[in-house]
């Protein structure tokens, strides 16, 4: 077997990077951007290790990927406190409901 | 040198008798008005003083006597001959023509000649046919001299200042004012007691029906007279024409102040301007003459101005030049006045000029001045109005000194006219004396009668002047001051006596006012010219007889000018008419108002001896100093010292562009008798015309005034002259001053008046302005933002998916831009 350079690593985090982000501008759920916040990170990530296995990165790739995880956690927790708040004052997660603060 | 400080003493008495009427003018002015009555005591001794100043002067001036001195005639002769023949090689051949005109071409006339302009030089051959009024070979005096006195200013070598000017001329004007300002002064205490305490004027009303009182203004008269008889004196001792305008306007102040002594009448005040103004207007054509005559000859002085024009003075004969003209330029070329050779022009080698159209010009400037101050056609009409003056007023100024200052200013200025100026003078003189002494004929008020006597008689003397005889002009301007203030003085006292100036309510009066009947005849028969020829003669007989030689003369030279002595003939006859005629109407027949007659009295005698020593003086034997059978006056001393005066002859070449020739003297001698017997018909016949009217009733008077009344009406109106100028002058001045005054009221005053609302429009256009645009201005920058804004909002839906999804789209763009910027 071949072995697999970088650019399909790349390619697939694009992947994840444009479904993620696709997720985040299209879902109506408040949780279902989340997940979508959670894709693009993850993606991101996924570019962070392969430049450090194919690239001159060192170990700072890998380290960079263990703080985005961790943000990522901490970003979801402060996210979904967002979310509940928003469900006490509009009784649904439907983020189409909270334009209030239109022009 | 002896001749110099002879000159000197007597210019220094001349001088002396001219400023101590300046000094009592000033004395008068300060503290008159605390004088009272010795005001006049200030006057009289000012004058008085002047008096025997020129009496003085006159003597120190005849003492001078060229026979003691003089060389015998041929060197007299031959000095002069050899002095003119050599002009002709010092005056240089002209470079652009080599014919220069001469007007006399003194080269063929020598000793031996009958040259009438040296004929103190003759030979005895040259005498003419036994003329005993020759004149004996013997100068009075000495030559005119002039001597600067204070100087205003200075340009470069011309000078502009006070000078004195000193010939037989001036000592014989300032014995002749001074004499006859004494005398009238004198009289003038006795005419002027009504101004010593309140004065009731009854000419002048005041709107409650009374008449005016006021307070008495005695010293006020005499402080003005003092100041007329200063400028008069400073006119004639003058010896710049600029000193003589500086007089000149002086004296007519003082005429203007003494025709208005009775300002409040309305008569009086407007005569006082009428005789300013109408001396002004002749004012501008001297200023005009004073214009040319500085800039052709850079000075004011006569001897400069002389000098320039006619070669220095001959010192044997006294007498100025002749004029050389240049026919090529016409213009006379001006001479050096030392060594009487040309002036040269120092960048072209030629002979220096003044057109001599140009001279004309000055000539006829500085004559109309004389128009103006002499009362001449057509600037006549002031002087019967200046009777409105005190008679002693117009005894003095407006028959004896003013008006002749006209006559007198010709005479100093002869040598600069030109015998076409000299022509229009004469001409001039003629008309005048002719229209005067016809309205004279007519009137009725005893003063204005005098005064068209006045005019016609200074008529004469300008035609005197104009035609060339020049002894005989001034002669008579001497003889007439006497005998003119004599007439004057006399109407005043029957004026002051009746209290009326109209003759038709006067007659009679001779037995009433015995000396001054008799001190008027004599007057009379002066101004009439009459006398029995070798045994009694009158002053006016030898002047006038004198005048009337120099016409026939001249006529017989231009016999197309012969009317220039018909005129003066029947003006003699005139004259002695409308005199007899006074004469008859005031003191003869029946009293016409008999409470008139009744209240005449014999003036006081300070009033009738001043009188008496001028009919004494109007008598020929005295003014002439001459023996009375003797058959013509120029003997006499006084002409002779006139005749020393004369500041040159027209010799019988002398012709002027346009064709005149003047008359010699013996030609004049020629005609003498002649014109003297012609001249006595006449005068004896307007003497009985006015006796068979007047004196004896034979033919009736009005009877003619009604058969003539056309004419009758326009001799009364004095020839509608005071109409005319009213129609010309007076009326089209009143309109243009109307139309300037509408002008101003309707266009400067609508102005000034409409300008608050003016500044009301401009304020609310301002504000519209202000409201409109500056605030439109900013409100539409508002209104755009707000309209931009509004736009912009749509953007803002408050939808999340939207926002992620701009946020998405913008990173996305922000990469690609980068990367397309990075890669350029």
């Amino acid at each position: 077997m071949t072995p697999i350079g970088l650019s399909p690593y790349l390619t697939v985090g694009a992947v994840l990077f444009v479904a993620g982000v696709v997720c985040m501008a299209t879902k109506r759920n408040a949780v279902g951007i989340l997940m979508g916040v959670e894709l693009v990170l993850n993606a991101a990530n996924l570019n962070f290790v392969a430049f450090n296995r194919f690239g001159k990165l060192g170990l700072d790739g890998q380290m960079f990927a263990l703080f985005v995880i961790v943000l990522a956690a901490a970003e979801a927790a402060v996210a979904l406190a967002i979310v509940l708040n928003f469900y006490n004052n509009h009784y649904t997660i439907d983020v189409d409901h909270g334009e209030q603060l239109h022009g | 040198m002896d001749l110099v400080n002879l000159q000197t003493d007597i210019v220094f008495w001349l001088v002396l008798a001219w400023l101590l009427p300046l000094a009592a003018f000033i004395l008068e002015l300060l503290i008159g008005s605390r004088f009272g009555k010795y005001a006049a005591v200030c006057a009289i001794g000012g004058i008085g003083g002047s008096f025997l100043c020129s009496l003085m002067a006159c003597f120190l001036w005849l003492q001078t006597s060229v026979t003691s001195e003089s060389p015998p005639e041929s060197i007299a002769t031959h000095s002069i001959t050899e002095g003119i023949a050599s002009t002709p090689d010092q005056m240089p051949a002209v470079n652009h023509s080599g014919d220069v005109y001469r007007f006399a071409t003194f080269e063929e006339h020598h000793s031996e000649n009958d040259v009438s302009s040296h004929h103190e030089a003759h030979d005895s051959a040259g005498h003419d046919s036994g003329s005993e009024h020759h004149e004996a070979p013997e100068l009075l005096g000495m030559a005119g001299f002039e001597r600067p006195l204070y100087s205003f200013a200075t340009f470069g070598e011309s000078s502009l200042g006070l000078s004195v000017y000193v010939d037989g001329l001036t000592i014989a004007m300032f014995v002749m004012v001074s004499f006859i300002a004494t005398l009238i002064h004198v009289y003038a205490v006795g005419y002027m007691h009504d101004e010593l305490h309140e004065f009731t004027d009854p000419e002048v009303v005041l709107s409650d029906g009374n008449p005016l009182t006021r307070p008495g203004r005695f010293p006020r008269f005499f402080t003005y007279f003092s100041l007329f008889t200063f400028s008069m004196l400073g006119l004639v001792i003058a010896g710049n024409i600029f000193q003589v305008f500086i007089f000149w306007e002086l004296v007519g102040l003082c005429s203007y102040l003494l025709i208005g002594f009775y300002f409040e009448r309305k008569t009086a005040s407007t005569a006082a301007n009428k005789a300013f103004i109408v001396n002004r207007v002749g004012d501008f054509g001297f200023l005009i003459g004073l214009m040319i005559l500085w800039t052709s000859f850079s000075s004011f002085e006569f001897t400069e101005i002389f000098g320039q024009l006619r070669g220095p003075l001959d010192t044997e004969t006294h007498r100025w030049g002749e004029m050389h003209y240049d026919q090529e330029v016409h213009g006379l070329i001006l001479q050096n006045t030392e060594t009487g050779t040309a002036q040269m022009d120092p960048e072209t080698q030629n002979p220096r000029t003044v057109s001599y159209y140009l001279l004309v010009a000055a000539g006829l400037g500085i004559f109309c001045g004389c128009v103006g101050k002499s009362a001449q056609f057509p600037l006549h009409t002031w002087l019967p109005d200046a009777m409105e003056g005190p008679t002693p007023v117009s005894g003095l100024v407006h028959s004896a000194t003013m008006v002749a200052a006209g006559v007198y200013l010709v005479g100093r200025f002869y040598p600069v006219f030109t015998p076409e100026v000299l022509l229009v003078i004469a001409y001039i003189g003629g008309i005048t004396l002719m229209m005067a002494a016809t309205i004279a004929i007519v009137a009725t008020d005893i003063k204005r009668v005098l005064a068209y006597s006045t005019i016609s008689q200074l008529g004469y003397m300008m035609l005197a002047l104009g035609i060339g005889g020049w002894v005989a002009g001034l002669f008579h301007l001497l003889t007439h001051a006497f005998f003119k203030a004599l007439l004057f003085l006399c109407s005043g006292s029957v004026i002051h006596a009746t209290h009326t100036n109209e003759m038709p309510r006067m007659g009679g009066l001779r037995k009433k006012m015995p000396a001054t009947f008799w001190t008027m005849f004599a007057g009379v028969i002066a101004i009439s010219g009459l006398a029995i020829p070798g045994v009694l003669g009158f002053a006016g007989f030898y002047s006038k007889d004198e005048i009337l030689a120099n016409a026939l003369a001249f006529g017989k030279v231009n016999p197309q000018h012969m009317i220039l002595f018909w005129l003066p003939m029947i003006g003699a006859a005139i004259t002695s008419f409308y005199m007899f005629r006074l004469l008859f109407m005031t003191f003869f027949g029946k009293p016409r108002d008999q409470h008139v007659y009744d209240h005449a009295h014999e003036s006081p005698p300070v009033m009738w001896v001043p009188l008496a020593i001028l009919a004494f003086f109007s008598t020929g034997a005295f003014i002439c100093w001459v023996n009375p059978t003797a058959s013509a006056g120029l003997d006499g001393k006084v002409p002779q010292i006139l005749h020393d005066a004369l500041p040159f002859v027209h010799s019988n070449t002398t012709v002027g562009l346009s064709g005149i020739q003047f008359a010699s003297s013996d030609a004049v001698h020629a005609v003498h008798a002649q014109a003297g017997t012609l001249a006595l018909i006449m005068a004896v016949g307007g003497a009985v015309f006015a006796y068979l009217f007047y004196g004896a009733g034979i033919l009736n008077p009005s009877e003619l005034q009604r058969q003539f009344s056309p004419i009758h009406r326009f001799l009364q109106n004095s020839w509608y002259f005071d109409e005319l100028y009213d129609w010309l002058f007076v009326h089209p001045t009143h309109r243009v001053a109307r139309w300037f005054s509408g002008l101003d009221r309707n266009g400067i005053d609508w102005l000034i008046d409409h300008s608050a609302s003016f500044t009301v429009m401009v304020s609310r256009l301002n504000g519209a302005f202000d409201y409109k645009i500056v605030d439109g201005t900013v409100n539409l920058v508002a209104k755009l933002v707000y309209r931009l804004a509004d736009w912009l909002r749509v953007i803002q839906t408050g939808q999340l998916r939207q926002y992620v999804l701009f946020i998405v789209v913008s990173t996305i763009g922000l990469f690609m831009a980068i990367i397309f910027i990075a890669s350029k």
